[in-house]
């Protein structure tokens, strides 16, 4: 808004700079041009004046106009009629005025009745000229608000849509560690309470990582951690984890909550395609200008349709990395034998 | 004694179930399993008279399993927050434990299911909440089968196609055929129309598998399947057709 005002003082003073200046360049015209008349001094200050201000006023009229009128495409010859019809108006108030003020001066009313086509011809000249431009200024205007709003609603629908992604928390992961701590409650009061402040702790990263976008990978990887511990109450012994990331990776950053969706479509993966103990395995690298993440979980190949694989929480953290960075080879899956293995790469700038 | 089997992959959760039915004396707690195979094997060995089911396990849901049984016992499901099972519950279940319960709602379960009318009732029951289940998006992508007392997962894109034979359906795949019991209409129902057209009164097709279409007789065509096989086509049939393949 600030830079808005400054401009628009800048256009202002401009504008006035250049009025003076085009009514210099009148006033040595009629000087030099009219030496037959001999004009005296008021003569031709007074001509200047009333001249100019009313091309002056001609101008801030269409300037004026202009901002609250835009013509369409198609009526734009209608800008040259206004214009030529303004011009006409103030030349003819300018003689009128000027031969009201010095009607006794034959020389100056010859003089008038003269030059009335150049005088018509430099007002339309200049009227034109300024409705032109404003008319290209005030387009251009509408353009760039045009396209602001258009940015700003992408930006909203990209933020609310990026939200959208984050949330698709599994009501089934939340009810049933709610099952698994009532369970609890009975028989190990304490590791029931010690269940509530694991969920208490995650629910809490869920909530604050909404406006943080980007965050390191060992704060990822802890937040992570806590998600499988509860995981692992749930599920007792069938359920192992690792977790392998080198000393310098833990600096490194990425988008909040990227990393929880593939772990859990891992989980639900290996611990719904097969029957046995399982072993969800997390592992990080550093790669030239990328982080990769690669999370590995067991699978039944011969039942695992293709769909299972590029299952919801694939497809929206694909969906996801493509908004963040453009890119659809972000995240990629591989087999090898019994083991579904998920890579997703970060950009790191 | 009224006995019970328990089958839910978590053990916290049979523990709760194990836990609120110390309160009923008059119950014997038979066996928990922690899948739906073992589930299988312990309904069919020791007749239970009452199963708290879960509904998601490893390999085979609870319905799938059910679905396995001839004699499918009285069911308590015990599951945690799921839209479309509620959906089938509402009119068939004979009664549903959403995860967490407390104990009141457990024994409301209970009295349920003693004051629930003939055995052959609630067995109608399961019936039919099993077909309004097997609609259920999860369960789109998958047959599960069972063959010489062995289960069998088929995915969807593995069927080649389907005939009707008697009571039984025969679904057609690269490993053989496999029987289930049900109709032709069922998996009209369960099968995405885009990939399964039922181009005969007792067939339907995998349309990937389609690779020529001829006239056969009058207003009649045959498909030639990439396995060899060959499928009438009825007029209808042909219409349906034309209109997922898009020709």
């Amino acid at each position: 808004m600030e830079k808005q005002a400054v401009i628009k003082r800048q256009l202002v003073w401009t504008a006035i700079l250049w009025w003076v200046i085009i009514s210099v360049i009148y006033s040595l015209l009629l000087n030099e041009t009219l030496k037959g008349f001999h004009l005296t001094v008021p003569e031709i200050v007074a001509d200047n004046l009333v001249s100019n201000l009313l091309l002056a006023g001609c101008c801030i009229l269409i300037v004026h106009n202009m901002r609250f009128y835009l013509p369409r495409q198609e009526k734009y010859v209608y800008v040259l009629f206004i214009s030529l019809g303004l011009a006409a108006v103030s030349v003819f108030t300018g003689r009128l005025v000027l031969w009201l003020l010095f009607r006794t001066d034959v020389h100056y009313t010859g003089s008038l009745s003269q030059t009335m086509g150049i005088r018509f011809a430099i007002s339309c000249l200049l009227i034109a000229c300024m409705s032109i431009l404003s008319l290209l200024w005030y387009t251009q205007q509408e353009q760039k608000s045009a396209a602001d709003r258009r940015k700003d609603a992408e930006q909203l629908t990209r933020e609310a849509e990026l939200f959208k992604l984050r949330q698709q928390l599994q009501p089934h992961f939340l009810f049933n560690s709610l099952n698994s701590i009532s369970a609890l409650i009975g028989s190990k009061p304490e590791e029931a309470r010690k269940m509530i402040h694991q969920l208490s702790d995650f629910l809490r990263g869920t909530l604050k990582k909404e406006d943080q976008q980007w965050v390191h990978l060992c704060d990822e990887l802890d937040y992570l951690s806590l998600y499988l511990d509860i995981e692992k109450v749930r599920f007792g012994h069938r359920l192992q984890t690792s977790i392998t990331s080198p000393e310098t990776a833990g600096q490194m950053k990425l988008p909040a909550m990227l990393l929880q969706p593939i772990v859990e479509n891992a989980i639900k993966f290996g611990l719904y395609d097969t029957v046995e103990d399982i072993t969800i395995a997390i592992g990080a690298a550093i790669e030239e200008n990328f982080l990769t993440i690669t999370v590995s979980n067991p699978f039944d190949p011969q039942t695992a349709s293709p769909q299972t694989g590029t299952g919801f929480g694939l497809s929206s953290v694909r969906r996801r990395l493509y908004l963040l960075f453009s890119r659809n080879d972000l995240l990629q899956t591989s087999t090898d034998g019994h083991i579904f293995i998920t890579t997703v790469k970060i950009p790191q700038t | 004694m009224i006995k019970v089997i328990i089958i839910d992959d978590e053990p916290l959760a049979r523990l709760i179930v194990r836990e609120y039915l110390e309160a009923y004396p008059e119950f014997e707690l038979l066996q928990e399993c922690a899948d739906g195979f073992e589930g299988l094997k312990a309904i069919q060995h020791r007749q239970p008279d009452l199963v708290f089911l879960d509904i998601q396990m490893p390999k085979i849901s609870g319905f799938e399993m059910l679905e396995l049984l001839e004699n499918p016992p009285p069911v308590i499901f015990t599951t945690a927050f799921d839209e479309y099972a509620i959906k089938a519950f509402e009119s068939n279940a004979v009664d549903y434990l959403l995860k967490p319960f407390s104990r009141e709602r457990f024994e409301k379960a209970v009295q349920k299911w003693r004051d629930r009318g003939h055995v052959s009732q609630a067995r109608m029951q399961t019936q039919a909440l099993l077909e309004s289940a097997a609609l259920a998006p999860s369960q789109q992508h998958r047959v599960v089968v069972k063959i010489s007392g062995k289960i069998k997962i088929i995915p969807v894109n593995d069927i080649w196609w389907l005939e009707a034979s008697d009571d039984y359906v025969k679904i057609n795949t690269a490993e053989g055929v496999f029987l289930k019991n049900k109709t032709m209409n069922h998996f009209e129902n369960l099968l995405d129309p885009s990939q399964f057209v039922r181009t005969h009164r007792s067939y339907m097709v995998n349309i990937q598998q389609i690779t020529r279409i001829d006239p056969y007789e009058k207003e009649g065509y045959l498909l030639l399947l990439k396995s060899g096989a060959r499928i009438p086509v009825s007029k209808t049939g042909y219409a349906k057709l034309k209109g997922v393949l898009g020709i």
